[in-house]
């Protein structure tokens, strides 16, 4: 038993040294360089509007009005919720993930088909015409985490009409709004093109009054 | 498609230095830091009274499992009473036992198989003292034992080298330096790093929206550096907090796919040194007769070795045949949508991120499946079954490149199987390396090659055969065993992502997956390390004209074919059960 005694003692003298290098120093250093050169990043990139966060940058929000433009679809509604929603246990605390139906999962097909109904009678309600267009996929499939912050340049041209529509802009103004908060692929080859749906939002806010900046 | 061809260049790119600083590291060599690492791992060896001594494969594999056991018991307590300890500023509290030990096991053994989710079920301390420091210390363990196994085989030295010393080096000299500038590199894009309690704000329509942060940067790189996978959050790498931007996702690719590559020219790099050297001897004594001929040492620049070469170029053609398929069948998206009437030119979203699109998703599946990561970028159960096929079939064959070390030793067994198939064909002793391959080793390859599909193929019999299993079922049909197969293919290859409809966090999957896990790692290990004892004790034999080449083209063609066999000859009735059949009924219906 005195070689046990002697492999146990090495081993938990190596696993304390370690776990004050790798799990207490190291986390703690690069908390330390990461607030003191990338302070807003390191905290989130928040959107403050009147010095009030509304937002991240880097994360998307559920949306109902018409006047704008509503993210994919989302199985935790993007951890955005009511007041009553939390009381009542709708909301049942902050989470991620998607629904993780299979290709062939009948829910999926039920619940894309609903969907395009849905989008369809809410474009003829707002807009006043049929809806004749393509629906792009990003639109109503579910993304992998429920908090994809972006749309496709497809997606927002879709939904323009309706936001243009039920906001009083025109569309080329909607438009605008678009191409303002679209981000590019890296170097022109790297991901994809994308348009920001928080930032788009804020700016349409801003510009039918329903959030006033102070100067 | 060309950027998924770009990113695997500039990878090409990166490795080649990296396995030439890792060569050195292996093989106690100098490098450019040495000035202030030297430094540090002398206070860290005083300190920890580590003598510097030789090991057996015996005493090494020992040293390792003991070394992990400890580490397993002070997690496992962690996890427990992480409620009544401090920096859990979100009030989460103490972890279900046998939800513990799964975790516990799955980030021990590098496989990072989550059956809770980050945001509910850890503290910040756990997050660090738990998963942070496992993930630094299990890929750790995993690349130490790989240096042991390739010292066993290059032969230079009597022993295969010490455990804690290698243990330390790799930490200081690789893991600590390179999350560290990774890290930072992740919080420029956005990754937070902060003690902070989430934030509740209120949103421009007068809703509230919770924001999840905390420390994740630090677990962000060190997840993908050490080939680790468990998420921060549930969504894992698809959430735009772990993930937030193509760059990011670029850093987190290239940072996973580094070591094992690196591991893979590290090897090469110790077997051509070896030939060297033994070369510069004969000259040395045929420079006795005439001095001249010695002075011409050959000063040609090596980048794989020659055995690693031939390895590298197996693993990258089944990576690359992977990564189309994927890729191929993710594009031509979901035709049960498109009937539904949502346009498929952009391929299969269901699951996807914008940011990262068919492209990107198909080549991070592919890279997180076949180096054995387990982090994912985008949801794995919702991919096309084909797409989901190829994830499957690299955890399935275990060695294309493989996590940190292992991926490597596991390939090795298939190169052995491969000179002993030829061998018989042509009826000669198999060599390898210069070793005779004999009854004892062919054992133990076989014994590694059999646990990996018998762990596989045994819990997924069990699970569609008990209740307790079929429960965790969410997709009907052919899915669903896609779904079972998937999870016991990534416990047991140590993988750790999932198809994760499946219901997993319940006393059967929690316990089932944890052995997967358990007995993938170390059986397989300490297998592996008795095969580079084994062979380390055996004589040189000199080359000859008979004896196979192991570096040339034909041998990796002929090593591609023996692995595809083995996979097809192991797992073909599983696939074709599961993601086969469900293609057919996606498209023929």
């Amino acid at each position: 038993m005195k070689s046990f005694g002697s492999y146990f003692k090495r081993a938990l003298i190596l696993t304390l040294a370690l776990l004050v290098i790798c799990g207490i120093l190291y986390p703690l250093v690069l908390t330390g360089l990461g607030q003191l050169f990338f302070n807003k990043q390191a905290n989130g990139n928040m959107i403050e509007v009147n010095g009030e966060a509304v937002g991240s940058e880097l994360v998307g929000q559920a949306f109902e009005g018409d006047e704008y433009f509503h993210g994919r679809v989302s199985s935790v509604n993007y951890n955005t919720y009511t007041e009553e929603e939390k009381e009542s246990g709708d909301y049942a605390g902050v989470s991620s993930g998607t629904f993780n139906y299979g290709a062939t999962n009948e829910d999926l097909e039920a619940r894309v088909k609903e969907d395009v109904a849905a989008f369809k009678e809410r474009y003829k309600a707002v807009v006043g015409e049929e809806f004749t267009g393509e629906i792009p996929a990003d639109m109503l499939t579910a993304s992998g985490s429920g908090l994809d912050p972006h749309i496709s340049p497809a997606n927002a041209e879709v939904q323009t009409p309706i936001v243009a529509a039920a906001s009083g802009l025109s569309e080329e103004e909607v438009a605008q709004i678009v191409e303002n908060n679209t981000e590019h692929k890296v170097l022109g080859i790297f991901g994809e093109e994308k348009v920001n749906v928080l930032k788009c939002n804020i700016e349409i806010a801003e510009k039918i009054g329903a959030i006033t900046t102070e100067e | 498609m060309l950027q998924i061809i770009l990113t695997l260049a500039i990878y090409m790119v990166l490795v080649i230095p990296m396995g030439a600083y890792m060569y050195h590291i292996a093989t106690n060599k100098k490098t450019f830091a040495d000035p202030v690492f030297d430094r540090v791992d002398g206070a860290i060896y005083k300190v920890c009274r580590i003598k510097r001594e030789g090991m057996t494969w015996k005493q090494y594999a020992l040293h390792l499992v003991m070394t992990n056991a400890v580490m397993v018991l002070v997690g496992y307590a962690i996890l427990r009473f992480q409620g009544f300890l401090m920096a859990n500023p979100n009030g989460i509290e103490g972890m279900e036992p046998t939800l513990s030990f799964n975790t516990i096991i799955s980030f021990m053994t590098n496989t990072n198989l989550q059956h809770y989710s980050g945001e509910s079920g850890l503290s910040y301390l756990s997050q660090m003292l738990v998963i942070i420091f496992m993930m630094f210390t299990s890929a750790t363990s995993g690349y130490a034992a790989c240096m042991a196994f390739c010292r066993g085989l290059a032969g230079k030295r009597k022993d295969v080298g010490n455990f804690y010393e290698d243990m330390v080096r790799i930490t200081t000299r690789i893991m600590v330096p390179v999350s560290i500038i990774g890290g930072l590199l992740l919080i420029w894009q956005g990754a937070p790093e902060t003690f902070q309690a989430n934030f509740t704000v209120h949103t421009i329509e007068g809703k509230l929206q919770d924001i999840q942060t905390g420390p994740v940067a630090a677990l962000e790189i060190i997840k993908h550096l050490g080939t680790n996978g468990g998420g921060f959050f549930g969504a894992n790498s698809t959430t735009p907090f772990e993930n937030p931007t193509i760059i990011s996702d670029l850093i987190e690719l290239w940072s996973m796919m580094i070591l094992p590559g690196a591991c893979v020219i590290t090897f090469g790099k110790m077997t051509m040194a070896r030939r060297k050297e033994e070369k510069a001897a004969r000259a040395a004594q045929a420079a006795q007769n005439t001095p001249a001929v010695a002075q011409k040492a050959p000063a040609k620049r090596v980048f794989f070795g020659k055995q690693g070469r031939t390895v590298f170029a197996a693993m990258a053609v089944i990576f690359l045949i992977g990564v189309t398929v994927c890729f191929v069948s993710e594009s031509n998206g979901n035709p049960i949508l498109e009937q539904a009437g949502l346009n498929q030119d952009m391929g299969s979203m269901e699951g996807k991120e914008v940011r990262f699109g068919i492209a990107q998703s198909s080549l991070f599946t592919t890279v997180t499946t076949s180096f054995t990561t387990g982090t994912v970028n985008n949801m794995h159960d919702t991919l096309t079954p084909l797409g989901g096929m190829v994830p499957l079939l690299h955890m399935m064959l275990n060695c294309v490149f493989g996590g940190k070390g292992v991926g490597l030793m596991n390939m090795i067994m298939y190169v052995i199987l491969a000179v002993f198939l030829c061998g018989l064909m042509i009826g000669r002793t198999p060599e390898y390396l210069g070793k005779k391959i004999e009854g004892r080793e062919m054992k133990l390859v076989a014994i590694v090659l059999i646990v990996h599909p018998l762990l596989i193929l045994g819990f997924s019999a069990l699970a569609v055969m008990t209740s307790a299993g079929l429960e965790g079922i969410t997709n009907p049909g052919f899915h669903g065993l896609s779904q079972v197969l998937y999870e016991y293919s990534s416990s047991a290859a140590n993988n750790g992502s999932g198809f994760e409809g499946l219901a997993d966090n319940t006393y059967f999957w929690n316990i089932t997956a944890g052995l997967a896990m358990f007995f993938g790692r170390y059986i397989a290990i300490i297998a592996q390390l008795a095969i580079a004892g084994s062979l380390l004790a055996k004589k040189r034999v000199n080359e000859t004209i008979g004896t196979l080449r192991t570096d040339n083209a034909i041998f990796v063609i002929i090593l591609v074919a023996v692995v595809y066999i083995f996979a097809a000859l192991t797992f073909f009735p599983a696939l074709a059960l599961g993601p086969i059949a469900e293609h057919l009924v996606l498209w023929m219906s």
